[in-house]
């Protein structure tokens, strides 16, 4: 498939239209579709109305935007006027938000072409989609493995060719883990860079849209329509939206780069091999190397599961049947939210509740949530001390490859453990992308991560750009 | 009220008041009593899946009001969430301020010189308003409940004072004076009748100087009579409790307004873990100097400080001037009062003027010009008016506005000029000669005789003063 900055180009001239693009996606999707179950919704007509409507303003002289006539897939946790939105989950049955979020706001603005909503974990909760409550997405690579996860499907459509851009959200690793199990780019950008109204909220202070592509350069696209500040969120960055296409090409050269043994420690041998490849790359790129040991960051996935279903207990109160989605009936209003919880969340969700829940708990606030946020400053200190040595992190994305269905369910930590590289830095707020680099077992692609300070992203798509290039990508 | 053998109550207000917006606490909504239900929502306030709330500004100014009026410490502070479950709470979780509160530490002096100290006031959101049909009329057990958003996101400043009171009057005096305090700043039109404000009391009761006793929280009183008259009951509940050698449970109260009395809602032991934590989706709020500055320099006089103003102008008081002086105060209708004044009208009849006559037409009020009060309360003095026309003219000039002298003239009050009382109280003299030559002999008391007469005939359009002064000419 053709990227999106190809495609663009051509429908703002006029020698490509929005339609064929759009057809063209839609062919796609539908084809796989069935096998693959990576779209939980899919509006042709609507699509194809829309790219009419491209059409014709370029056919009137009009300038289009830089997502002109690009299709793009959207997780099912973002809102958007009239659509269905599910978050994966029983829940929301029925539910059609009356408002947009403003990342899909920005993107019709910039011409793209929203085709349809990709599965996800349940609320974002979980590294494999196999905890949608509309079954699991297939990793298009090898459909007995997942797409990793939560944003499984978002992924799963970029890497499958059905459309060449999709926005997912990141809360633990939700963008970069799929991405990097799928063979695609992934960035989770810095906290507050791209708004989060009509997001529907996993953890709020960790959530974070972010961008997927095939191409650095096509994120890099993607990310400049995304971010900006928006008076709606309150967490939104005031700051004006950096440039991050122009700079893809910077490289690396006078850059000093830390590998962090705790990114990549306990990681399958063939992904370790791939970060030390990553890290020869871009020494010969001209960076410095520096190898650097953070011990704080083992603490992050314990601190990351007391905080992140503290705050999902409080945001997911709001699902008790009364204004919106699920209601299952019961004799009192009580008895009615119990019995449309317990119906509409899945159990992966429960859990977590319940985890929050306690955490927050008068007598346990202090020892667990209380002493995640300490761990967190922990994690933000480190951070900042490692960013006044270099410029950019670098390390594993994932433990090991995409793994088969059914391997990790039976086990949460089994399941949790795959965001061990990812998670520290939704704590810290900083960006980081996940840029395929060399295979592993059965020559699945492995991710490697990139990790700088806030408002670096344009440094880490240089970065990523030149492993891209030496793992023979563009 | 005293409670009986030495003992003292200790009772600490909680004080909410919604704020006079245009708009909701973190959305556009409109911030309206009265529309139609479900009418002022939006996905914020609806608590919407992926919705963000975005703090006013206009909340936060006039909470530092509030803040500044009561003598506070305005702070950076923070906004927690207090989780639980209600249908009318639409997020079931309410977005209040915690453990860092804007205002802190400040006090409020009561006419009386008393002083009580502010712990708080800090920012929050209102809930919705649920109406159960069937059964009892509550959520257990209604057969249906029907929940009306249009209030939820309303923001409101909750005042909390220190446990200082000490008598079920102060209680009332301290909420009357707040009251005056937050009209005057602004921040609320003080409409008890309709929710704008609503009292719960933390009431103990003690030997003196003994001990702080266990206390009970009596919610929702919603007007100064009920506050007082709960109080009251609360107190005498707890001295006799403990006189027949009971202990006081802490509690949650509620005050049954028809029963005069309180009676138990729930007891500690079963009260909510809200899970309070810092909410993520807002920043920490810190108003910078200048802002304060500026909210600080628009700050109008407050009551107490216009009350002295205004007490000033009457030469040694009685306490019915003194209780007029308040009704002018807490409606705010010292711009009349004071006009007149200037304008060379008795202080004390002016203020009894605007306290009595003006209190029923404040819907009306723009319709009276400070120049029509002015007029006829100089009418009334020069006796071209008796009081009653006066208030005759008063009540019209609220109803339509317009000119005093055209309304006196078009009610025919001009017939009492001093010529034709002049002619009354002749021929009163002459048809009553022992009266007119008991009163000729120095019989002061005769002249209400007089007066009385002249009131008939006139049907009380006459002034008494007049009717006197024209016997004394004849004397």
């Amino acid at each position: 498939m053709r990227s999106a900055l190809a495609i663009a180009a051509d429908v703002r001239e006029g020698v490509l239209s929005a339609a064929t693009t759009t057809a063209t996606a839609l062919g796609a999707i539908h084809a796989r579709n069935e096998e693959l179950n990576v779209f939980l919704h899919v509006d042709d007509e609507a699509a194809l109305a829309l790219a009419a409507s491209i059409d014709d303003r370029i056919a009137r002289g009009e300038v289009l935007g830089p997502l002109a006539g690009v299709p793009i897939a959207i997780k099912d946790n973002l809102c958007q006027t009239g659509v269905p939105t599910t978050c994966s989950s029983k829940i929301l049955d029925g539910w059609r938000p009356p408002y947009n979020a403003t990342v899909i706001d920005r993107l019709l603005a910039a011409g793209a072409v929203p085709v349809g909503k990709t599965n996800l974990d349940e609320f974002a909760m979980g590294s494999s989609t196999e905890n949608s409550a509309f079954g699991p997405t297939r990793n298009p690579l090898d459909p007995t493995r997942v797409p990793g996860g939560s944003s499984g499907g978002s992924a799963a459509a970029v890497a499958a060719d059905m459309t060449p851009l999709s926005i997912g959200s990141d809360t633990g690793g939700s963008i970069r883990q799929p991405a990097a199990l799928c063979g695609i780019v992934g960035m989770k950008p810095t906290y507050g860079l791209v708004s989060r109204y009509g997001l529907i909220a996993f953890a709020s202070s960790l959530d974070q849209i972010g961008p997927f592509a095939k191409t650095v350069a096509d994120a890099a696209l993607l990310l400049e329509v995304l971010a900006g500040h928006d008076p709606m969120d309150s967490t939104s960055l005031r700051e004006p939206s950096p440039s991050l296409l122009s700079h893809v090409d910077d490289g690396v050269a006078g850059k000093r780069i830390g590998i962090v043994k705790e990114l990549y420690e306990g990681a399958d041998e063939s992904v370790i091999e791939a970060v030390m490849g990553a890290v020869a790359v871009l020494r010969e790129a001209g960076a410095t190397i520096v190898e650097l040991s953070i011990p704080e960051l083992r603490l992050g996935l314990s601190a990351y599961y007391l905080i992140a279903p503290a705050e999902a207990s409080s945001n997911l109160a709001r699902f008790d049947g009364v204004r919106f989605g699920l209601r299952v009936d019961a004799p009192d209003v009580t008895a009615m939210m119990e019995a449309t919880r317990t119906a509409g969340f899945g159990a992966e969700v429960k859990r977590r509740i319940m985890l929050g829940t306690y955490a927050l708990s008068a007598g346990y606030f202090d020892a667990y949530y209380g002493q995640a946020l300490k761990v967190r400053t922990l994690t933000i200190d480190a951070f900042a001390r490692a960013y006044r040595e270099v410029d950019v992190l670098i390390g594993a994305t994932t433990p090991g490859v995409a793994f088969e269905f059914g391997t990790k369910t039976k086990d949460p930590m089994a399941m949790y453990l795959n965001d061990v590289f990812t998670i520290p830095t939704n704590l810290a707020g900083d960006p980081a992308v996940s840029v395929p680099f060399g295979t592993g077992e059965a020559g699945l692609p492995i991710g490697v991560q990139l990790l700088g300070p806030g408002r670096s992203e344009a440094q880490l798509f240089a970065a990523a750009r030149v492993l891209e290039i030496a793992d023979g990508r563009s | 009220m005293n409670l009986p053998n030495g003992w003292e109550m200790v009772v600490g207000l909680e004080v909410h008041t919604e704020l006079l917006t245009r708009s909701k606490l973190f959305c556009g909504c409109a911030n309206h009593f009265g529309a139609e239900p479900n009418t002022n929502v939006c996905p914020v306030c609806l608590g919407l899946p992926g919705s963000l709330p975005v703090l006013n500004e206009d909340a936060v100014e006039l909470a530092m009001r509030i803040g500044m009026a009561l003598h506070c410490t305005i702070a950076p502070s923070t906004f927690h969430r207090k989780n639980y479950f209600y249908p009318d709470q639409s997020k079931d979780y309410q977005i209040t301020q915690y453990d860092l509160p804007i205002n802190s530490a400040g006090y409020l002096d009561l006419p009386d010189g008393s002083r009580v100290s502010i712990e708080r006031a800090h920012m929050e959101e209102d809930t919705g308003k649920s109406t159960h049909l069937g059964g009892s009329g509550r959520l257990a057990g209604a057969d249906r409940s029907l929940v009306d958003y249009n209030r939820c996101g309303v923001p409101l400043v909750e005042i909390v004072s220190g446990p200082d009171i000490r008598s079920s009057a102060q209680a009332r005096d301290y909420a009357s004076e707040l009251r005056g305090i937050l009209i005057a700043t602004g921040a609320s039109d003080g409409r008890l009748e309709e929710g704008s404000m609503r009292f719960d009391a933390n009431v103990s009761v003690r030997k003196a100087n003994d001990p702080l006793g266990t206390r009970c929280e009596i919610k929702n009183l919603n007007s100064l009579r009920s506050l007082q008259r709960a109080i009251e009951f609360e107190a005498l509940r707890q001295v006799e409790l403990l006189e027949d050698g009971g202990t006081v449970r802490q509690e949650t109260r509620h005050w049954d307004e028809g029963l005069g009395e309180t009676s138990t809602l729930r007891v500690k032991e079963d009260a909510d873990d809200y899970r309070y934590f810092r909410d993520p989706d807002l920043v920490e709020l810190s108003p910078d100097q200048a802002w304060q500055d500026r909210v600080r320099a628009a700050l109008p006089p407050m009551p107490a400080e216009r009350r002295a103003k205004l007490t000033a102008r009457l030469v040694n008081p009685v306490p019915a001037q003194l209780d007029a002086v308040e009704v002018v105060i807490d409606l705010g209708l010292e711009p009349y009062v004071n006009a007149a004044i200037d304008a060379g009208a008795d202080p004390a009849l002016a203020i009894a003027r605007a306290a009595n006559e003006l209190a029923g037409g404040l819907d009306d009020i723009a319709k009276l010009t400070s120049a029509a009060f002015t007029t006829t309360v100089l009418l009334e003095q020069a006796g071209e008016l008796s009081s009653t026309q006066a208030k005759t003219v008063l009540s019209e000039l609220l109803a339509n506005g317009g000119d005093p002298k055209a309304i006196a003239a078009a009610k025919g009050f001009e017939q009492l000029s001093s010529d034709s009382l002049g002619a009354t109280v002749a021929s009163l003299i002459e048809a009553n000669p022992d009266e007119w030559s008991r009163y000729r002999d120095g019989d002061e008391k005769l002249a209400q005789f007089f007066i009385g007469q002249v009131m008939k005939l006139t049907k009380g359009q006459a002034n008494g003063k007049a009717v006197i002064a024209e016997l004394q000419t004849r004397r």
